[in-house]
Protein backbone atom coordinates (compact mmCIF):
# COMPACT_ATOMS: atom_id res chain seq x y z
CA UNK A 1 0.00 0.00 0.00
CA UNK A 2 1.24 3.60 -0.53
CA UNK A 3 2.05 5.43 2.17
CA UNK A 4 0.03 8.44 1.74
CA UNK A 5 -3.41 5.96 1.81
CA UNK A 6 -2.42 4.98 5.05
CA UNK A 7 -4.01 7.12 8.22
CA UNK A 8 -1.88 9.45 10.41
CA UNK A 9 -2.41 7.43 13.39
CA UNK A 10 -0.32 4.27 11.20
CA UNK A 11 2.09 7.15 9.78
CA UNK A 12 2.83 7.72 12.90
CA UNK A 13 3.47 4.24 14.36
CA UNK A 14 5.38 3.22 11.72
CA UNK A 15 7.68 5.92 11.58
CA UNK A 16 7.86 5.47 15.97
CA UNK A 17 8.54 1.71 15.18
CA UNK A 18 11.81 2.61 12.54
CA UNK A 19 9.39 0.95 9.71
CA UNK A 20 9.07 3.82 7.90
CA UNK A 21 11.32 7.38 8.00
CA UNK A 22 9.60 10.79 8.54
CA UNK A 23 11.49 12.02 5.45
CA UNK A 24 10.72 9.88 3.27
CA UNK A 25 7.33 10.04 4.09
CA UNK A 26 7.72 13.53 3.69
CA UNK A 27 9.00 13.03 0.09
CA UNK A 28 6.25 11.04 -0.69
CA UNK A 29 3.94 13.72 0.09
CA UNK A 30 5.92 16.36 -1.57
CA UNK A 31 5.87 14.38 -4.72
CA UNK A 32 2.69 13.82 -4.57
CA UNK A 33 1.90 17.25 -4.19
CA UNK A 34 3.91 18.10 -7.46
CA UNK A 35 2.23 15.98 -9.56
CA UNK A 36 -1.52 16.80 -8.92
CA UNK A 37 -1.31 20.30 -8.07
CA UNK A 38 -1.42 21.41 -11.59
CA UNK A 39 -4.98 19.82 -12.05
CA UNK A 40 -6.28 20.30 -8.44
CA UNK A 41 -4.95 24.06 -7.74
CA UNK A 42 -5.59 23.14 -4.13
CA UNK A 43 -1.91 24.68 -2.97
CA UNK A 44 -0.93 28.02 -2.48
CA UNK A 45 2.49 27.65 -0.90
CA UNK A 46 4.62 24.08 -0.34
CA UNK A 47 7.61 25.37 1.78
CA UNK A 48 9.45 21.92 0.75
CA UNK A 49 12.81 22.66 2.44
CA UNK A 50 11.22 23.62 5.91
CA UNK A 51 9.02 20.60 6.06
CA UNK A 52 12.01 18.05 4.75
CA UNK A 53 14.30 20.33 7.77
CA UNK A 54 11.23 18.82 10.26
CA UNK A 55 10.92 15.59 8.91
CA UNK A 56 14.63 14.62 9.24
CA UNK A 57 14.72 16.21 12.74
CA UNK A 58 12.04 13.47 13.67
CA UNK A 59 14.48 10.87 12.14
CA UNK A 60 17.30 12.44 14.37
CA UNK A 61 15.15 12.49 17.52
CA UNK A 62 13.61 9.16 16.77
CA UNK A 63 17.46 7.70 16.38
CA UNK A 64 18.71 9.42 19.17
CA UNK A 65 15.70 7.98 21.59
CA UNK A 66 13.72 10.71 22.23
CA UNK A 67 9.76 9.82 22.68
CA UNK A 68 8.13 11.26 19.75
CA UNK A 69 4.82 12.91 20.24
CA UNK A 70 1.53 11.64 18.26
CA UNK A 71 1.37 13.30 15.22
CA UNK A 72 5.35 12.54 14.68
CA UNK A 73 6.46 12.93 11.26
CA UNK A 74 2.70 13.35 9.66
CA UNK A 75 2.60 15.69 6.73
CA UNK A 76 -0.10 17.93 7.57
CA UNK A 77 -1.52 21.05 5.10
CA UNK A 78 -2.94 24.74 6.30
CA UNK A 79 -5.39 26.46 5.40
CA UNK A 80 -3.81 29.55 3.97
CA UNK A 81 -5.17 32.03 6.65
CA UNK A 82 -3.42 30.59 9.13
CA UNK A 83 -0.03 31.87 10.20
CA UNK A 84 3.11 30.24 10.71
CA UNK A 85 6.22 32.63 11.52
CA UNK A 86 8.00 33.29 8.24
CA UNK A 87 5.57 31.58 5.61
CA UNK A 88 3.56 33.94 3.60
CA UNK A 89 -0.23 34.06 4.75
CA UNK A 90 -2.46 35.24 1.71
CA UNK A 91 -6.01 34.19 2.55
CA UNK A 92 -6.23 34.13 -1.13
CA UNK A 93 -6.27 37.63 -1.14
CA UNK A 94 -4.42 40.29 -3.28
CA UNK A 95 -4.76 42.67 -0.16
CA UNK A 96 -1.97 40.70 1.81
CA UNK A 97 0.52 40.34 -1.34
CA UNK A 98 4.18 40.39 0.60
CA UNK A 99 2.91 39.54 3.76
CA UNK A 100 5.11 37.35 6.45
CA UNK A 101 3.58 36.99 9.59
CA UNK A 102 5.97 37.34 12.39
CA UNK A 103 4.71 34.62 14.54
CA UNK A 104 2.71 31.28 14.90
CA UNK A 105 -0.83 30.15 14.81
CA UNK A 106 -1.37 27.98 18.48
CA UNK A 107 -2.42 25.41 16.10
CA UNK A 108 0.64 25.81 14.34
CA UNK A 109 2.66 25.41 17.76
CA UNK A 110 0.30 22.34 18.73
CA UNK A 111 0.83 20.29 15.64
CA UNK A 112 4.55 20.82 15.31
CA UNK A 113 4.90 20.13 19.47
CA UNK A 114 3.06 16.97 18.40
CA UNK A 115 5.68 16.29 15.95
CA UNK A 116 3.70 16.94 12.30
CA UNK A 117 4.93 18.26 9.33
CA UNK A 118 3.70 21.52 7.58
CA UNK A 119 4.46 20.83 4.10
CA UNK A 120 2.73 24.51 2.68
CA UNK A 121 -0.52 26.21 2.82
CA UNK A 122 -3.91 25.75 0.93
CA UNK A 123 -6.17 27.47 -1.37
CA UNK A 124 -9.62 29.20 -0.06
CA UNK A 125 -11.89 31.42 -0.66
CA UNK A 126 -10.86 35.04 -0.12
CA UNK A 127 -10.54 35.22 3.85
CA UNK A 128 -12.65 32.14 4.11
CA UNK A 129 -15.93 33.71 2.43
CA UNK A 130 -17.39 31.37 0.32
CA UNK A 131 -19.33 27.78 -0.57
CA UNK A 132 -16.97 26.48 -3.61
CA UNK A 133 -13.11 27.79 -3.25
CA UNK A 134 -13.76 29.95 -6.43
CA UNK A 135 -13.33 33.55 -4.95
CA UNK A 136 -9.93 33.08 -4.63
CA UNK A 137 -7.36 35.53 -6.16
CA UNK A 138 -5.48 32.35 -7.39
CA UNK A 139 -7.90 30.73 -9.20
CA UNK A 140 -10.71 27.53 -8.15
CA UNK A 141 -9.63 24.82 -6.39
CA UNK A 142 -11.18 21.77 -8.39
CA UNK A 143 -12.87 18.47 -6.79
CA UNK A 144 -10.34 15.57 -7.55
CA UNK A 145 -13.62 13.48 -8.04
CA UNK A 146 -13.98 15.45 -10.84
CA UNK A 147 -12.36 18.64 -12.36
CA UNK A 148 -15.60 20.20 -13.18
CA UNK A 149 -17.12 20.64 -9.66
CA UNK A 150 -16.54 22.57 -6.82
CA UNK A 151 -14.89 21.17 -4.13
CA UNK A 152 -16.98 23.28 -1.48
CA UNK A 153 -15.67 26.05 0.56
CA UNK A 154 -14.43 27.98 2.02
CA UNK A 155 -11.36 25.15 2.73
CA UNK A 156 -11.58 23.27 -0.32
CA UNK A 157 -8.08 23.32 -1.00
CA UNK A 158 -7.44 21.31 2.39
CA UNK A 159 -10.18 19.35 1.73
CA UNK A 160 -8.83 18.77 -1.99
CA UNK A 161 -5.39 18.08 -0.48
CA UNK A 162 -6.69 14.94 1.78
CA UNK A 163 -8.95 13.56 -0.71
CA UNK A 164 -6.27 13.74 -3.25
CA UNK A 165 -4.14 11.83 -0.80
CA UNK A 166 -1.67 14.83 -0.94
CA UNK A 167 -1.53 14.65 2.92
CA UNK A 168 -3.79 12.21 5.51
CA UNK A 169 -4.13 15.57 7.65
CA UNK A 170 -5.18 18.88 6.82
CA UNK A 171 -6.51 22.52 8.93
CA UNK A 172 -9.43 24.24 8.10
CA UNK A 173 -11.46 27.03 9.05
CA UNK A 174 -15.06 27.05 9.26
CA UNK A 175 -17.13 30.05 10.17
CA UNK A 176 -20.76 28.55 8.79
CA UNK A 177 -19.48 25.16 7.30
CA UNK A 178 -16.20 26.02 5.46
CA UNK A 179 -14.74 22.53 6.82
CA UNK A 180 -17.99 19.77 7.10
CA UNK A 181 -19.00 20.83 3.58
CA UNK A 182 -15.76 20.64 1.55
CA UNK A 183 -15.34 17.51 3.27
CA UNK A 184 -19.09 16.37 1.71
CA UNK A 185 -17.68 17.50 -1.48
CA UNK A 186 -14.71 15.50 -1.20
CA UNK A 187 -15.35 12.42 -0.13
CA UNK A 188 -12.93 12.89 3.35
CA UNK A 189 -13.83 13.64 7.51
CA UNK A 190 -14.23 16.93 8.27
CA UNK A 191 -14.73 18.56 11.97
CA UNK A 192 -15.74 21.88 13.38
CA UNK A 193 -15.11 21.59 17.42
CA UNK A 194 -17.52 23.37 19.51
CA UNK A 195 -16.61 26.97 19.71
CA UNK A 196 -14.28 28.47 22.25
CA UNK A 197 -12.31 24.59 22.23
CA UNK A 198 -9.06 25.34 19.63
CA UNK A 199 -7.29 28.77 19.89
CA UNK A 200 -7.76 31.06 17.27
CA UNK A 201 -4.57 33.41 17.86
CA UNK A 202 -3.14 33.50 14.20
CA UNK A 203 -6.13 32.73 12.00
CA UNK A 204 -6.94 35.71 10.28
CA UNK A 205 -10.27 36.50 11.66
CA UNK A 206 -13.52 36.35 9.52
CA UNK A 207 -16.30 36.53 12.29
CA UNK A 208 -15.33 36.03 15.49
CA UNK A 209 -18.33 34.63 17.28
CA UNK A 210 -18.46 31.86 14.63
CA UNK A 211 -14.97 30.90 13.55
CA UNK A 212 -13.22 27.92 14.48
CA UNK A 213 -10.13 25.76 13.38
CA UNK A 214 -10.51 21.88 13.01
CA UNK A 215 -8.82 19.05 10.98
CA UNK A 216 -9.54 17.31 7.82
CA UNK A 217 -8.81 13.62 7.54
CA UNK A 218 -9.75 10.04 6.25
CA UNK A 219 -10.87 8.89 9.15
CA UNK A 220 -12.56 9.58 12.72
CA UNK A 221 -10.24 8.40 14.30
CA UNK A 222 -7.54 10.44 13.14
CA UNK A 223 -9.53 13.75 13.58
CA UNK A 224 -10.03 12.56 16.92
CA UNK A 225 -6.15 12.73 17.19
CA UNK A 226 -5.56 15.83 15.95
CA UNK A 227 -8.54 17.66 17.79
CA UNK A 228 -6.77 15.86 21.39
CA UNK A 229 -3.67 17.82 20.18
CA UNK A 230 -5.16 21.31 19.56
CA UNK A 231 -7.99 21.36 22.22
CA UNK A 232 -7.86 23.69 25.16
CA UNK A 233 -7.73 26.87 26.99
CA UNK A 234 -4.68 29.47 25.24
CA UNK A 235 -3.99 32.86 27.26
CA UNK A 236 -3.68 34.12 23.35
CA UNK A 237 -7.07 33.92 23.15
CA UNK A 238 -9.44 34.68 25.22
CA UNK A 239 -12.56 32.88 23.52
CA UNK A 240 -11.12 29.72 24.34
CA UNK A 241 -12.95 27.31 27.07
CA UNK A 242 -11.42 26.32 30.22
CA UNK A 243 -13.55 23.38 29.59
CA UNK A 244 -11.40 20.20 30.22
CA UNK A 245 -10.13 18.22 27.66
CA UNK A 246 -10.57 14.44 27.21
CA UNK A 247 -8.55 11.66 25.17
CA UNK A 248 -10.75 12.11 22.42
CA UNK A 249 -9.26 9.12 20.75
CA UNK A 250 -10.09 6.56 23.74
CA UNK A 251 -13.62 7.92 23.13
CA UNK A 252 -13.98 5.80 20.03
CA UNK A 253 -16.04 2.88 21.61
CA UNK A 254 -17.09 1.77 18.20
CA UNK A 255 -21.22 1.32 19.99
CA UNK A 256 -24.02 3.63 19.21
CA UNK A 257 -26.29 1.09 20.94
CA UNK A 258 -26.93 3.51 23.99
CA UNK A 259 -27.03 6.60 22.24
CA UNK A 260 -30.21 8.58 20.95
CA UNK A 261 -30.07 10.62 17.35
CA UNK A 262 -32.17 13.21 16.81
CA UNK A 263 -33.34 13.48 13.41
CA UNK A 264 -34.82 16.80 12.01
CA UNK A 265 -37.03 15.53 9.61
CA UNK A 266 -39.11 18.84 8.82
CA UNK A 267 -35.86 20.81 8.02
CA UNK A 268 -34.86 17.83 5.33
CA UNK A 269 -37.04 18.71 3.09
CA UNK A 270 -37.32 21.58 0.08
CA UNK A 271 -33.98 21.90 -1.96
CA UNK A 272 -32.53 18.58 -0.64
CA UNK A 273 -31.25 16.25 -3.84
CA UNK A 274 -33.10 12.80 -4.03
CA UNK A 275 -29.91 11.76 -3.96
CA UNK A 276 -28.37 13.14 -0.97
CA UNK A 277 -31.92 12.57 0.48
CA UNK A 278 -31.63 8.73 -0.03
CA UNK A 279 -28.28 8.54 1.45
CA UNK A 280 -28.89 10.34 4.41
CA UNK A 281 -32.33 8.00 4.65
CA UNK A 282 -30.05 4.94 4.65
CA UNK A 283 -27.34 6.60 6.68
CA UNK A 284 -30.18 6.62 9.67
CA UNK A 285 -31.27 2.57 8.69
CA UNK A 286 -27.32 1.96 9.57
CA UNK A 287 -27.23 3.81 12.41
CA UNK A 288 -30.47 2.25 13.84
CA UNK A 289 -28.90 -1.02 12.68
CA UNK A 290 -26.24 -0.84 14.74
CA UNK A 291 -28.36 -0.46 17.73
CA UNK A 292 -28.85 3.66 18.22
CA UNK A 293 -32.75 5.07 18.65
CA UNK A 294 -33.65 7.54 16.42
CA UNK A 295 -35.60 10.03 17.36
CA UNK A 296 -37.73 12.63 15.76
CA UNK A 297 -36.82 16.56 16.69
CA UNK A 298 -38.06 19.92 15.57
CA UNK A 299 -35.95 22.60 15.12
CA UNK A 300 -38.45 24.93 14.26
CA UNK A 301 -35.84 28.56 13.90
CA UNK A 302 -33.70 26.33 11.55
CA UNK A 303 -35.16 27.13 8.46
CA UNK A 304 -34.18 31.11 9.39
CA UNK A 305 -30.34 30.01 9.98
CA UNK A 306 -28.86 31.17 6.74
CA UNK A 307 -30.32 34.98 6.93
CA UNK A 308 -29.24 35.22 10.37
CA UNK A 309 -25.99 33.74 9.40
CA UNK A 310 -25.20 36.09 6.61
CA UNK A 311 -26.56 38.82 8.61
CA UNK A 312 -24.21 38.10 11.42
CA UNK A 313 -20.89 36.81 9.73
CA UNK A 314 -20.95 40.04 7.02
CA UNK A 315 -21.27 42.59 9.85
CA UNK A 316 -18.94 40.97 11.87
CA UNK A 317 -16.60 40.54 8.85
CA UNK A 318 -16.87 44.39 8.01
CA UNK A 319 -15.61 44.94 11.47
CA UNK A 320 -12.66 42.41 11.21
CA UNK A 321 -11.49 43.20 7.83
CA UNK A 322 -11.52 47.19 8.33
CA UNK A 323 -7.57 46.64 9.60
CA UNK A 324 -6.32 46.04 5.92
CA UNK A 325 -6.02 49.72 4.82
CA UNK A 326 -2.66 49.59 3.26
CA UNK A 327 -0.39 50.92 5.95
CA UNK A 328 0.66 48.09 8.65
CA UNK A 329 0.56 45.16 5.93
CA UNK A 330 -0.17 43.89 2.35
CA UNK A 331 -0.83 45.43 -0.39
CA UNK A 332 -1.29 49.37 -1.09
CA UNK A 333 -2.43 51.24 -3.86
CA UNK A 334 -0.58 53.21 -6.20
CA UNK A 335 -2.71 55.53 -6.32
CA UNK A 336 -3.82 58.22 -3.37
CA UNK A 337 -0.10 58.91 -2.73
CA UNK A 338 -1.76 62.45 -1.42
CA UNK A 339 -4.58 61.78 0.53
CA UNK A 340 -5.09 59.05 3.31
CA UNK A 341 -8.72 58.59 2.70
CA UNK A 342 -7.71 57.85 -0.72
CA UNK A 343 -5.45 55.71 -0.33
CA UNK A 344 -7.48 53.64 1.77
CA UNK A 345 -10.56 53.50 -0.36
CA UNK A 346 -8.35 52.71 -3.63
CA UNK A 347 -6.53 50.32 -1.27
CA UNK A 348 -9.57 47.93 -0.10
CA UNK A 349 -11.03 48.57 -3.56
CA UNK A 350 -8.09 47.10 -5.86
CA UNK A 351 -6.96 44.48 -3.04
CA UNK A 352 -10.25 42.59 -2.27
CA UNK A 353 -12.13 40.62 -4.89
CA UNK A 354 -15.83 40.71 -5.16
CA UNK A 355 -17.76 38.37 -2.49
CA UNK A 356 -15.38 39.96 0.13
CA UNK A 357 -16.28 44.05 -1.16
CA UNK A 358 -19.71 42.35 -0.89
CA UNK A 359 -19.44 41.10 2.43
CA UNK A 360 -17.92 44.41 3.59
CA UNK A 361 -21.24 46.08 1.69
CA UNK A 362 -23.64 44.10 3.60
CA UNK A 363 -22.35 44.13 6.70
CA UNK A 364 -21.39 48.17 6.81
CA UNK A 365 -24.99 48.45 5.49
CA UNK A 366 -27.00 46.31 8.39
CA UNK A 367 -24.58 47.97 11.19
CA UNK A 368 -25.68 51.29 9.68
CA UNK A 369 -28.23 54.26 11.72
CA UNK A 370 -31.73 52.91 10.84
CA UNK A 371 -30.91 49.42 9.89
CA UNK A 372 -29.11 48.04 13.00
CA UNK A 373 -32.43 47.01 14.88
CA UNK A 374 -34.07 45.77 12.07
CA UNK A 375 -31.43 43.51 10.51
CA UNK A 376 -28.50 42.84 13.20
CA UNK A 377 -30.01 42.84 16.43
CA UNK A 378 -33.15 41.08 15.02
CA UNK A 379 -30.96 38.68 13.89
CA UNK A 380 -28.86 38.08 17.15
CA UNK A 381 -32.85 37.90 19.14
CA UNK A 382 -33.18 34.99 16.14
CA UNK A 383 -29.81 33.88 17.09
CA UNK A 384 -31.25 33.07 20.13
CA UNK A 385 -34.22 31.42 19.71
CA UNK A 386 -31.89 29.16 17.24
CA UNK A 387 -29.92 28.27 20.14
CA UNK A 388 -33.03 27.52 22.40
CA UNK A 389 -34.43 24.54 19.65
CA UNK A 390 -30.87 22.91 19.64
CA UNK A 391 -31.14 22.91 24.10
CA UNK A 392 -34.49 21.78 23.82
CA UNK A 393 -33.28 18.87 21.28
CA UNK A 394 -30.41 18.26 23.52
CA UNK A 395 -32.56 17.17 26.52
CA UNK A 396 -34.01 14.38 24.75
CA UNK A 397 -30.88 13.36 22.27
CA UNK A 398 -27.16 12.80 22.31
CA UNK A 399 -26.28 14.08 18.55
CA UNK A 400 -28.29 15.31 15.73
CA UNK A 401 -27.82 13.99 11.92
CA UNK A 402 -28.46 16.11 9.03
CA UNK A 403 -26.92 15.86 5.56
CA UNK A 404 -23.76 18.27 5.26
CA UNK A 405 -24.88 19.52 2.00
CA UNK A 406 -28.52 19.70 0.26
CA UNK A 407 -26.86 18.33 -3.22
CA UNK A 408 -23.66 16.89 -4.42
CA UNK A 409 -20.69 19.21 -5.45
CA UNK A 410 -21.87 21.57 -8.02
CA UNK A 411 -20.42 22.33 -11.30
CA UNK A 412 -17.76 25.32 -11.29
CA UNK A 413 -19.23 28.75 -12.66
CA UNK A 414 -22.46 27.35 -11.66
CA UNK A 415 -23.82 29.95 -8.58
CA UNK A 416 -20.81 32.36 -9.32
CA UNK A 417 -23.44 35.03 -10.75
CA UNK A 418 -25.94 34.49 -7.82
CA UNK A 419 -24.36 34.83 -4.29
CA UNK A 420 -28.26 34.16 -2.88
CA UNK A 421 -27.89 30.86 -4.63
CA UNK A 422 -24.59 30.33 -2.95
CA UNK A 423 -25.29 31.38 0.27
CA UNK A 424 -28.36 28.67 0.41
CA UNK A 425 -25.80 25.82 -0.29
CA UNK A 426 -24.78 26.83 3.38
CA UNK A 427 -28.02 25.65 4.62
CA UNK A 428 -27.36 22.71 6.73
CA UNK A 429 -24.02 24.10 8.34
CA UNK A 430 -24.52 27.48 9.55
CA UNK A 431 -26.91 26.66 12.81
CA UNK A 432 -23.50 24.53 14.31
CA UNK A 433 -21.70 27.55 13.85
CA UNK A 434 -24.97 29.83 15.85
CA UNK A 435 -25.05 28.05 18.63
CA UNK A 436 -21.11 26.96 19.29
CA UNK A 437 -21.43 23.51 18.46
CA UNK A 438 -19.09 20.79 17.36
CA UNK A 439 -19.99 19.27 13.94
CA UNK A 440 -18.93 16.67 12.02
CA UNK A 441 -19.20 15.63 8.12
CA UNK A 442 -18.49 12.31 7.22
CA UNK A 443 -18.66 10.33 3.43
CA UNK A 444 -22.15 8.32 3.34
CA UNK A 445 -22.17 7.72 -0.02
CA UNK A 446 -21.75 8.45 -3.72
CA UNK A 447 -24.39 10.31 -6.41
CA UNK A 448 -24.64 8.66 -9.67
CA UNK A 449 -22.39 10.32 -11.11
CA UNK A 450 -19.69 9.24 -9.00
CA UNK A 451 -19.73 12.74 -6.59
CA UNK A 452 -19.35 12.33 -2.58
CA UNK A 453 -22.19 12.35 -0.59
CA UNK A 454 -21.68 13.95 2.89
CA UNK A 455 -23.49 13.27 6.76
CA UNK A 456 -23.29 15.70 9.37
CA UNK A 457 -23.35 15.29 13.27
CA UNK A 458 -23.79 17.96 15.13
CA UNK A 459 -23.44 17.61 19.25
CA UNK A 460 -23.55 19.22 22.51
CA UNK A 461 -21.52 22.19 23.21
CA UNK A 462 -17.94 20.94 24.19
CA UNK A 463 -19.12 16.68 24.02
CA UNK A 464 -16.83 16.34 20.75
CA UNK A 465 -16.27 12.87 22.29
CA UNK A 466 -19.87 11.96 21.91
CA UNK A 467 -19.78 12.97 18.33
CA UNK A 468 -16.94 11.47 17.47
CA UNK A 469 -17.94 8.22 18.32
CA UNK A 470 -21.05 8.20 16.36
CA UNK A 471 -18.99 9.21 13.75
CA UNK A 472 -16.59 6.80 14.47
CA UNK A 473 -19.06 3.58 14.80
CA UNK A 474 -20.70 5.14 11.55
CA UNK A 475 -17.30 4.98 10.03
CA UNK A 476 -16.98 1.12 11.01
CA UNK A 477 -19.57 -0.36 9.86
CA UNK A 478 -19.45 1.78 6.41
CA UNK A 479 -16.47 1.53 3.51
CA UNK A 480 -17.27 5.03 1.83
CA UNK A 481 -14.34 6.89 3.92
CA UNK A 482 -12.20 4.21 1.85
CA UNK A 483 -12.70 5.55 -1.35
CA UNK A 484 -10.40 7.44 -3.59
CA UNK A 485 -10.42 9.43 -6.16
CA UNK A 486 -8.46 8.49 -9.45
CA UNK A 487 -6.43 11.51 -10.18
CA UNK B 1 -39.70 47.37 5.70
CA UNK B 2 -39.28 46.56 2.00
CA UNK B 3 -35.35 46.94 0.90
CA UNK B 4 -35.39 49.24 -1.71
CA UNK B 5 -31.72 49.94 -2.92
CA UNK B 6 -30.63 52.83 -4.73
CA UNK B 7 -27.13 53.60 -6.06
CA UNK B 8 -27.09 56.48 -3.90
CA UNK B 9 -27.69 54.21 -0.80
CA UNK B 10 -24.45 52.01 -2.28
CA UNK B 11 -22.30 54.71 -2.73
CA UNK B 12 -23.40 55.91 0.93
CA UNK B 13 -22.25 52.10 2.28
CA UNK B 14 -19.42 52.00 -0.15
CA UNK B 15 -18.04 55.67 1.71
CA UNK B 16 -18.71 53.82 5.61
CA UNK B 17 -16.31 51.39 4.25
CA UNK B 18 -13.92 53.24 2.63
CA UNK B 19 -14.47 51.37 -0.88
CA UNK B 20 -14.08 52.97 -4.08
CA UNK B 21 -16.23 51.17 -6.24
CA UNK B 22 -16.39 51.12 -9.64
CA UNK B 23 -19.76 52.51 -11.72
CA UNK B 24 -19.77 48.81 -12.63
CA UNK B 25 -19.37 47.32 -9.06
CA UNK B 26 -22.17 49.75 -7.58
CA UNK B 27 -24.51 48.95 -10.31
CA UNK B 28 -23.99 45.07 -9.64
CA UNK B 29 -24.26 45.49 -5.75
CA UNK B 30 -27.06 47.45 -5.85
CA UNK B 31 -29.02 44.29 -7.19
CA UNK B 32 -27.11 41.70 -5.42
CA UNK B 33 -27.53 43.93 -2.14
CA UNK B 34 -31.07 44.33 -2.59
CA UNK B 35 -31.32 40.46 -3.29
CA UNK B 36 -29.74 39.28 -0.06
CA UNK B 37 -31.72 41.44 2.15
CA UNK B 38 -35.20 40.57 0.56
CA UNK B 39 -34.04 37.71 1.18
CA UNK B 40 -33.20 38.02 4.61
CA UNK B 41 -35.96 40.58 5.97
CA UNK B 42 -38.09 37.47 6.33
CA UNK B 43 -36.42 37.43 9.92
CA UNK B 44 -38.13 40.60 10.84
CA UNK B 45 -41.46 38.95 10.48
CA UNK B 46 -40.29 36.04 13.48
CA UNK B 47 -41.95 37.70 17.03
CA UNK B 48 -38.78 38.48 19.14
CA UNK B 49 -40.38 40.17 22.23
CA UNK B 50 -38.35 39.78 25.27
CA UNK B 51 -35.79 38.01 23.85
CA UNK B 52 -32.13 38.77 24.37
CA UNK B 53 -29.28 38.73 21.68
CA UNK B 54 -26.44 36.32 21.44
CA UNK B 55 -23.74 38.05 20.44
CA UNK B 56 -21.30 35.89 21.52
CA UNK B 57 -22.27 31.72 22.65
CA UNK B 58 -19.09 31.74 25.52
CA UNK B 59 -20.09 35.32 26.99
CA UNK B 60 -20.80 33.83 30.47
CA UNK B 61 -17.18 32.74 31.27
CA UNK B 62 -14.73 35.09 32.67
CA UNK B 63 -11.58 35.65 30.91
CA UNK B 64 -9.64 38.53 33.07
CA UNK B 65 -6.28 37.90 33.92
CA UNK B 66 -3.66 39.71 36.09
CA UNK B 67 -2.40 42.50 34.20
CA UNK B 68 1.05 42.12 33.80
CA UNK B 69 3.33 42.74 31.11
CA UNK B 70 3.77 40.12 28.46
CA UNK B 71 6.97 39.75 25.44
CA UNK B 72 5.64 41.13 22.54
CA UNK B 73 6.82 41.94 18.78
CA UNK B 74 9.65 43.76 18.40
CA UNK B 75 9.32 47.47 16.56
CA UNK B 76 11.04 45.55 13.55
CA UNK B 77 9.07 42.59 13.30
CA UNK B 78 6.17 44.51 13.28
CA UNK B 79 7.10 47.49 10.73
CA UNK B 80 9.11 44.30 8.49
CA UNK B 81 5.41 43.94 6.41
CA UNK B 82 4.67 47.40 6.21
CA UNK B 83 4.08 48.84 2.64
CA UNK B 84 5.69 52.12 3.75
CA UNK B 85 7.99 52.45 6.75
CA UNK B 86 10.20 54.59 8.38
CA UNK B 87 12.24 52.22 9.61
CA UNK B 88 14.54 53.90 11.52
CA UNK B 89 12.59 56.37 12.89
CA UNK B 90 10.05 53.04 13.94
CA UNK B 91 7.17 54.35 12.31
CA UNK B 92 4.46 53.90 9.15
CA UNK B 93 4.59 56.29 6.94
CA UNK B 94 0.86 57.20 5.45
CA UNK B 95 0.04 59.78 2.95
CA UNK B 96 -1.28 63.15 4.21
CA UNK B 97 -4.11 62.98 6.86
CA UNK B 98 -5.07 66.85 7.30
CA UNK B 99 -5.69 69.16 4.00
CA UNK B 100 -5.27 65.94 1.33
Amino acid sequence: MNVLDATAQSIRDDIVAGRLSAADVCRAALDRISSVNASLNAFNLVDAERALGHAQDIDRRRAAGETLGPLAGVPVALKDNLDVRGMPTTASSKILEHFVPPYDATVVRRLEGAGAIIVGKTNCDEFAMGSSTENSAFGPVRNPWALDRIPGGSSGGSAAAVAARCVPLALGSDTGGSIRQPASCCGVVGLKPSYGRVSRYGLLAFASSLDQIGPFARSVADAALVLSALAGADPCDATTANEPVPDFSAALTGSVKDLRIGVPRAFVTDGVDDQVRRAFDEALDTLRGSGATLVDIALPHAKYAVPVYYLVCTAEASSNLARYDGVKYGYRSGKGKDSLKEMYSRTRDEGYGPEVKRRIMLGTYVLSAGYYDAFYLKALQVRTLLRRDYDQAFERVDVVAIPTSPTPPFRLGEKTDDPLQMYLADVFTVSANLAGLPGISVPCGFSSEGLPIGLQFMGRMFDEATLLRVADAYERVTEWHTRAPVI
Amino acid sequence: MPTTLTIADVERIAALAQLDLTDEEKRLFTRQLADVLAYAEQVQAIDTSGVPATAHVNSAQRTEREDVPRPCLSVEDVLANAPDAAADAGFFRVPRVIGG
